[in-house]
């Protein structure tokens, strides 16, 4: 079965416990300047979005790295830096069309979201079921129905003919 | 270091030289942080007969040991100095995200001493210390002084605390915000920083706050975040934010009305959680680390176009946060002013101008009461809007006329207090230590009273809040019987709340202070008990006390309103009760370990560890 993270900004109350939580797991403290998930806010819209990296199944941050430092972990399901190989060229930064992938400040090497081994913390830790962890089949609808919802709210605001 | 960071980052505003210096560990231990530590350097360092908008006023932000943690809300910084509205000492809280930002740059407290040449501000970035010229920023509103810092720093995850014009015009009762919607609010906060000629501190912190205990940290954490899951009190602020007490205080005719001149608003139910969750709210937004997620993103109703507020091009609507209980109380029940929209846009205002709308809507009650009676005449005020009750155009008006101190605008800056003096009736003043009630009718509930008259930064709710055992039926709440023993009691558990950094909510919302002495320990390292916890509010209560003595704060100032003390309400659930503030307050002092001039005495001060600063 292959689990997918879900992140409905809807129930987000910005609370940034997802970041302290992933800062955690990188750092052992809290330091949501670790995390590599980031809430972002949009404050005119009372709207606030957690992100993450999307796990694509053709990851263009592993095709880009020139030594082969990213790689699929053994569930299948994360694409996981290896510390060890990554020679810090930031390449996998750039090619991230999602801006997911960082590279940290302390030893210049990339850090990206490894799905916490199969148990995400950000999942565990949010007090509004905002971030989920499921099974993919579930997951598609629940896309395509936002999706909708979020482009009929465009619609309507920019004054489109319904 | 676990917990703290340990050190302090302390600020020369005067020649924007800084240094950084270690906390002691046993003021650490005897005062936890936030209020407590805040405090004890606060009666260290300053005089306390200082005028508090002198350059010799010093301002503190300070976090607890449990800012910036997962621990449930911990979000809050306390801002400490001498009030500008009261010339108490005043301790300020404030939730968002900036209070954890400080933290992550590596300081447990921040203080700031005299005043820059010039209008300045503060940027922070983890060491990077650096004031700046704020030329360009002076005289705006608080949002778009945000926005500009955020645009001109470039920084991602900057946090800014700042004043509007209102703090810079030194209203008595401007507060200092942060996030643009959360506002360390009370005694004018505000006004000392404009006095500094501080517009803003802007902050980014990339470090961490490391615990003593992960595991027991986790585990404690983890039960707390269990019991306040399912709580009604924890669903009740979720769902209908703080708003809902409107109904509360109404049925038990304490919602002061028209400047405390009646118990029950009849239009509440116009302003309460249900109105706002049905026809304004937006979204729930919470503050850092916040399960509850009690703030209310607002729009405008759809039939309110005079009071359009502009805080984005696209979204002329959204009002932003709030109004909270007291907000909505003060701008709305207070004035006798039942539209929604006119106090959104009100309390939208206070928000942008950078004031206490407790005060403000206070201030207003208390002048509409002198228009009246006559004291303040139409020839005062701006042609064609009376400053008369239920007036939707005056709260808004007067509100933006008090910022920037236009006309009679320049007389409400000074608050309710000074006014009522200045236009001969001191008595339409409803407040304590020259600060204004907020938005319990001591009548209603009788231990609000005694809660109200010995608060050491004035009239306040947040130290002793009496309805949570009188209006749930575990007292009487129109006998003064057993309320200063409770009140003693709840101070000492607030006063230590305070200063762990956790809000003050999660104790009405399943996690009251036994459920993160544990977190507290964990975090820092240090066995603290409940026993320690009560004993260092104490501690803290009794310092703020010995402050404001040596202020020249006496037993007289322990006192209330003449119309609490004899006027009953002639109708309601609270008809024919006063305040017996004379039958309560020599209990109070008594169970306090106080002489009958509320003095600590020699015995107590050498219980609690005081004695040598007395």
């Amino acid at each position: 079965m292959t689990q997918m993270l879900v992140i409905v900004p809807d129930r987000c109350t910005g609370c940034m416990q997802c970041e302290l939580a992933c800062g955690w797991v990188q750092s052992g403290q809290f330091q949501p300047s670790q995390s590599l998930i980031r809430v972002n806010i949009f404050d005119e819209e009372a709207s606030y979005a957690p992100y993450t990296c999307l796990q694509c199944d053709e990851a263009w941050c592993m095709t880009a790295c020139p030594v082969n430092a990213i790689g699929v972990d053994a569930s299948g399901q994360a694409k996981v830096v290896e510390e060890r190989l990554c020679i810090g060229c930031h390449l996998c930064t750039i090619a991230c069309p999602f801006g997911t992938v960082f590279t940290l400040p302390q030893n210049d090497k990339a850090a990206k979201c490894n799905l916490c081994g199969g148990q995400p913390a950000c999942v565990v830790s949010c007090p509004t079921d905002a971030i989920q962890y499921l099974d993919a089949q579930e997951c598609g609808q629940w896309f395509r129905d936002w999706g909708r919802r979020v482009h009929e709210r465009y619609l309507e605001e920019i004054g489109a003919p319904a | 270091m676990y917990g703290w960071t340990g050190k302090l980052l302390r600020v020369d505003l005067a020649t924007g030289q800084s240094r950084v210096e270690e906390i002691p560990e046993d003021w650490r231990r005897d005062y936890i942080g936030g209020r407590g530590l805040a405090d004890r350097y606060l009666y260290e360092e300053l005089d306390p007969r200082v005028d508090p908008l002198a350059p010799e006023n010093k301002l503190i932000f300070a976090t607890g040991p449990l800012t910036g943690t997962c621990a449930p809300c911990g979000a809050r910084y306390m801002v400490v100095t001498k009030g500008a509205l009261t010339g108490a000492i005043t301790t300020s809280n404030s939730g968002g995200h900036w209070g954890p930002e400080l933290k992550f740059a590596g300081y447990d407290l921040l203080i700031l001493e005299n005043a820059a040449p010039r209008p300045s501000y503060l940027f922070i970035y983890d060491d990077h210390v650096e004031l700046r010229d704020a030329g360009h920023l002076w005289g705006k509103g608080v949002f778009e002084t945000e926005d500009m810092l955020r645009e001109e720093l470039g920084i991602p995850g900057l946090r800014v605390a700042g004043i509007g014009p209102a703090g810079e015009n030194r209203v008595r009762f401007a507060c200092i915000v942060n996030d643009k919607h959360r506002a360390a609010g009370r005694s004018g906060v505000g006004a000392v920083m404009g006095s500094k000629n501080l517009k803003a501190v802007a902050v980014r912190g990339t470090r961490g706050v490391r615990v003593a205990d992960p595991e027991a940290f986790m585990r404690a954490v983890w039960a707390m975040r269990a019991a306040m899951e399912d709580h009604p009190g924890r669903k009740s602020f979720a769902e209908l934010g703080t708003a809902a007490t409107i109904d509360m205080t109404n049925t038990f005719g304490g919602l002061p009305t028209r400047n405390f001149q009646q118990g029950q608003f009849e239009h509440a139910e116009n302003l309460n959680g249900n109105a706002i969750r049905d026809t304004r709210l937006v979204a729930n937004k919470a503050c850092f680390a916040c399960t509850i997620a009690c703030g209310r993103v607002c729009r405008l109703g759809e039939h309110s176009g005079k009071y359009l507020v502009n805080t984005h091009p696209r979204n002329w609507k959204i009002a932003g946060e709030g109004p909270e209980y007291e907000g909505a109380w003060a701008l709305g029940a207070d004035t006798g002013v039942g539209d929604l929209d006119a106090v959104l846009k009100a309390n939208w205002l206070c928000n942008d101008l950078g004031m206490d709308p407790i005060s403000m809507g206070a201030t207003l009650a208390a002048a509409m009461e002198l228009y009246q009676k006559g004291a303040i005449t139409d020839e005062m005020l701006e042609q064609g809007i009376p400053l008369a009750f239920d007036n939707p155009e005056a709260i808004i008006r007067y509100t933006e006329a008090t910022a920037y101190r236009e006309g009679i605008g320049d007389e409400l800056a000074e608050g309710a207090k000074r006014l009522g003096e200045k236009f001969g009736h001191p008595e339409v003043f409803m407040g304590s230590k020259g600060q204004e009630f907020p938005a319990y009718d001591p009548r209603g509930f009788q231990g609000m009273g005694v809660a109200y008259a010995t608060c050491n930064r004035g009239a306040c709710h947040l130290r002793a809040w009496t309805p949570a055992v009188e209006s749930t039926g575990q007292m009487d709440p129109h006998t003064p019987k057993g309320k200063p023993e409770w009140v003693v009691h709840e101070q000492h558990r607030t006063t230590a709340h305070d200063a762990t950094g956790l809000c003050l909510f999660v104790g009405a919302a399943g996690g009251p202070l036994e459920t993160f002495v544990p977190i507290t320990a964990a975090a820092t390292g240090v066995p603290y008990t409940l026993e320690d916890f009560v004993k260092i509010g104490e501690r803290t209560w009794n310092l703020e006390r010995l402050f404001n003595l040596r202020a020249g704060f006496t037993r007289a100032d322990d006192s209330l309103p003449k119309r609490l003390l004899e006027e009953p309400h002639k109708t309601g659930p609270s008809a024919g009760v006063v305040v017996h503030l004379d039958e309560m307050l020599p209990v109070y002092y008594q169970c306090r370990g106080w002489d009958e001039e509320g003095r600590p005495t020699p015995e107590k001060l050498a219980e609690l560890g005081l004695a040598s600063l007395a």
